[in-house]
């Protein structure tokens, strides 16, 4: 898939041809060779949207880990967001511009603050998220790739499992797994979300893979005797390393909006633990009394999903071969 | 190809078959069917626990239960459905036919809506690529992908639906709101047209000024309240449809197919007079019979101007004729929306599929099965639509770059035939499959929406039964989707196969 270079386009220069050459014709790195590694780093850092992307993800990470700590580590903000407390002018948001004051997000109905709560609930939303797109990607490799390389029985069982989630919608399987596991606790729920996403990926290292073991240099490499393991992992996976960094942020993205779908439904993150989506689930019925209950983890779901997709997408215009020019 | 498909079908039904074991087992699996009468304290407990246990066959083994319900499942297939009773005894099968009609309604308008936006706004922004209008394409895109639904949902029943409602009360537009709607609407239209500067300001200035007009015009007769399109403009609107779907698929120079699509336009004219008394109060079966002549009118236009390019001619008629068609119907309902604010002060509903007790003619039921449509059909929309987009976007830009289309280029086709001949259709080929694929996970997606907006259709069924631990509504559901995704991934084979010949066999 041939993504747009957008620097180019910006600088109103004329268009890279599709499969024009490498770097070298350029005259500004006549002089200067660059790593593979290098290219996309430079790449990647002139993609403004994936920048911004970012660093609104590594700010609300942040925020969300330092401001209640993890666990018995105290973080920087005082309110604990289990202790309920006096409901304090309605439970008004009481951050302005420049002053963040007692309560900035509000509190709920019995005087929690809600500035806790929605951070707690993004750290579970994240923590979930992440595990989710690691664990995934990492399943989803090594089938893919045992199904490319070897094909026989372990490819047709991949095909029929891929057939099986095209039947059952990934929201139904999750939900059921979901409700089966969610009594276990978020590190539960996240691994039985990592079994039914990795289909997609698994999809995708196989065709990569299909394509890269006729290649010479595997050729090259049964030549001389080396192990099939070692030909996936040292030979054929690193040329796929693009497609999966790629695909592993894109299911980060979409595992955040699962969780925090099936958590709204009931189905996911049980009380007491809390994440975004069951934050907007316990106060959706607010909208019109105390709508702040219902803004803020929304736009938090919202701000985590879209960063992630914008890094995803500077870095499949990274990683793209085609992408030419001006590096 | 018959054995292709039946080979394909037996696969299909086989993952079928395990996907239910898989599920029934799960389901039976993720909690406890009794809880709710364990912590009860009425007095007769233990007899309703044992009467749940007898109608849910609780103290049958796992197996004897799969059993039972797929004996049951079998029976569809010679005329005996039965797919088993929920936990309080209701027969599934009658919940299933009351709430799968809701459910596939809104999936499918939300598809046929997602397919046909998607496709436009994805070949414009790929013969448009770079420009201010790709980028805040790809923006929304990314938006609607990163859009939680059930959060989104509230926000459009909070302010689309009820601010219209009150606003429906006593429509006014200012002066200031119509200047300021022109401006926004000329502002898009010119980034789409693209070209010179003098073109951009025109188009945008010329959107801007008619939208300004229209709109105090409308305010100021009080159409909002009581519209009417009228037979002027239905058919000057299917007359433009029918010279632009020409320019567009086979260029003004034809002039058979030009004169063909103009008479199916004069023929519908003809026709939107005299069915007027039938129109007045007519069935759904009316309209599709109505619907099937339209083609069939249009087929015989296009079949008699026809001549060296018959085929094309009567496929462009048929299209005219269904979109004439369209309008007419369309005509008729903005018709009725004058008496159907009478009948529901508050039109656009956030809760329910219909309006419960709601009587009045054909028109005013249609209205208001609507308005209850609407807003979880436009939500399944946009974000089927950002899909859809993405995916047109990158296919035609990959197709656009192939050798063939220079070929085309270089050989002194024009543009429109280089795009809709060359370049699209080659581009289609991929879409198909993310289509059908999609059409299984957007009735998942379904679940969300219906929970959002209280319909009592398939996803709140498929929700309660996995709340209850009760196999037989979640099984229903499955079959439902599972079905429809298996006959989805034969239609995508079989459009691919027509679409693409090299895989033809």
């Amino acid at each position: 898939m041939s993504e747009e270079n957008r620097d180019t386009a910006m600088q109103g220069a004329p268009e890279p041809l599709p499969h024009a050459g490498g770097d070298i014709d350029d005259p500004k790195f006549a002089d200067k060779s660059y790593s593979q590694g290098q290219l996309v780093r430079r790449r990647f850092f002139r993609h403004k949207g994936a920048i911004a992307g970012l660093a609104v993800l590594v700010f609300i990470t942040l925020l969300a880990f330092t401001s209640i700590g993890i666990g018995p580590i105290p973080g920087w903000w005082d309110q604990d967001f289990t202790k309920t407390g006096t409901v304090v002018n309605g439970g008004k948001p009481t951050m302005g511009f420049f002053h963040f004051g007692e309560h900035p997000f509000g509190q709920d109905t019995t005087g929690r603050d809600y500035f806790a709560l929605v951070m707690r609930g993004t750290q579970i939303s994240l923590v979930i998220a992440f595990v989710v797109g690691i664990l995934s990607t990492i399943i989803g490799t090594i089938i893919g790739a045992v199904a490319g390389y070897f094909r026989g029985w372990a490819e047709s069982l991949l095909m029929r499992i891929t057939d099986l989630f095209i039947i059952i919608p990934l929201l139904v399987f999750a939900a059921v797994l979901g409700s089966i596991a969610s009594g276990a606790g978020i590190w539960a729920l996240a691994v039985v979300l990592a079994a039914v996403t990795w289909t997609g990926l698994a999809r995708l290292v196989r065709g990569e893979v299909l394509s890269l073991r006729e290649r010479e240099f595997v050729a090259a490499a049964q030549a001389i005797g080396t192990g099939n393991w070692r030909i996936i992992f040292r030979h054929i996976l690193p040329n796929t390393i693009g497609v999966i960094i790629v695909a592993t942020t894109f299911a980060i993205a979409s595992a955040i909006l699962l969780e925090t779908s099936l958590s709204f439904l009931g189905f996911g993150v049980q009380p007491p633990d809390i994440s975004l989506g069951s934050l907007i689930s316990d106060y959706q019925t607010a909208f019109t009394s105390r709508p702040w209950l219902f803004w803020f983890p929304g736009v938090f779901i919202l701000a985590i999903a879209l960063s992630v997709n914008f890094i995803g997408d500077g870095l499949r215009d990274a990683f793209d071969p085609r992408q030419g020019k001006d590096g | 190809m018959t054995r292709y498909i039946l080979r394909r079908l037996a696969i299909s039904f086989g993952v079928l078959f395990v996907g239910s074991f898989l599920l029934y087992i799960m389901v039976i699996n993720s909690g406890d069917p009794l809880e709710d009468l364990r912590q009860s304290t009425a007095n007769n407990r233990d007899v309703l626990i044992d009467g749940r246990i007898e109608t849910m066959g609780l103290d049958l083994p796992w197996y004897e239960r799969y059993w039972g319900w797929l004996t049951g499942v079998a029976g569809c297939f010679y005329g005996a459905c039965d797919l088993g009773t929920d936990r309080s005894g209701t027969d599934v099968l009658s919940m299933l036919q009351q709430s799968a009609s809701a459910t596939l309604r809104l999936v499918t308008i939300a598809t046929f809506a997602a397919i046909i936006i998607g496709i436009i706004v994805g070949i414009l922004t790929a013969i448009r690529q770079y420009s201010g209008f790709d980028y805040v394409v790809t923006f929304l895109t990314f938006l609607f992908f990163s859009l939680p639904v059930f959060w989104a949902a509230v926000l459009l029943k909070e302010y689309g639906a009820i601010r219209y409602n009150d606003w429906i009360a006593d429509p006014q537009i200012s002066v200031i709101q119509a200047v300021i709607a022109g401006v926004v609407l000329g502002f898009i239209l010119q980034g789409i047209m693209g070209g010179h500067i003098k073109r951009r300001l025109f188009t945008g200035g010329a959107t801007a000024v008619f939208v300004i007009v229209a709109l105090l015009y409308f305010t100021y007769v009080g159409w909002w309240r009581s519209p009417a399109l009228g037979p002027v403009i239905v058919i000057l609107v299917s007359a433009a449809f029918a010279v632009g779907l020409t320019a567009l698929i086979t260029g003004l120079g034809n002039k058979r197919v030009l004169y063909s699509t103009l008479t199916t336009v004069g023929v519908g004219a003809i026709l939107y007079f005299a069915l007027q008394p039938i129109l007045a109060e007519p069935n759904w079966w009316l309209l599709l019979g109505l619907l099937v002549s339209a083609v069939v009118v249009g087929l015989i236009v296009g079949y008699f101007w026809g001549g060296y390019s018959r085929g094309q001619a009567m496929a462009m008629s048929a299209v005219t004729a269904v979109f004439m068609a369209a309008m007419t119907f369309t005509d008729h309902l903005v018709y009725a929306w004058g008496g159907f604010l009478e009948l529901k002060p508050r039109p656009i509903s956030t809760i329910g599929a219909s309006t419960p007790n709601f009587q009045g003619d054909f028109w005013e039921t249609t209205l208001d099965w609507g308005t209850q449509l609407l807003l979880p059909s436009i939500l399944l929309t946009l974000i089927s639509v950002a899909t859809y987009s993405r995916y047109t976007r990158s296919s035609m830009l990959e197709t656009m770059n192939q050798d063939y289309v220079r070929t085309a280029r270089s050989k002194g086709l024009s543009e429109r035939t280089v795009i809709t001949k060359h370049a699209f259709r080659n581009a289609l080929i991929p879409i198909t499959t993310i289509i059908a694929l999609d059409f299984a996970a957007l009735i998942g997606g379904a679940v969300i929406t219906e929970t959002v907006f209280g319909w009592k259709g398939m996803g709140a069924m498929f929700k309660e039964g996995l709340e209850h631990v009760d196999p037989n509504p979640v099984m229903a559901f499955f079959l439902v989707t599972g079905t429809a995704a298996v006959i989805m991934n034969l239609v995508a084979d079989l459009a691919y196969a027509s679409l693409d010949p090299r895989i033809r066999r």
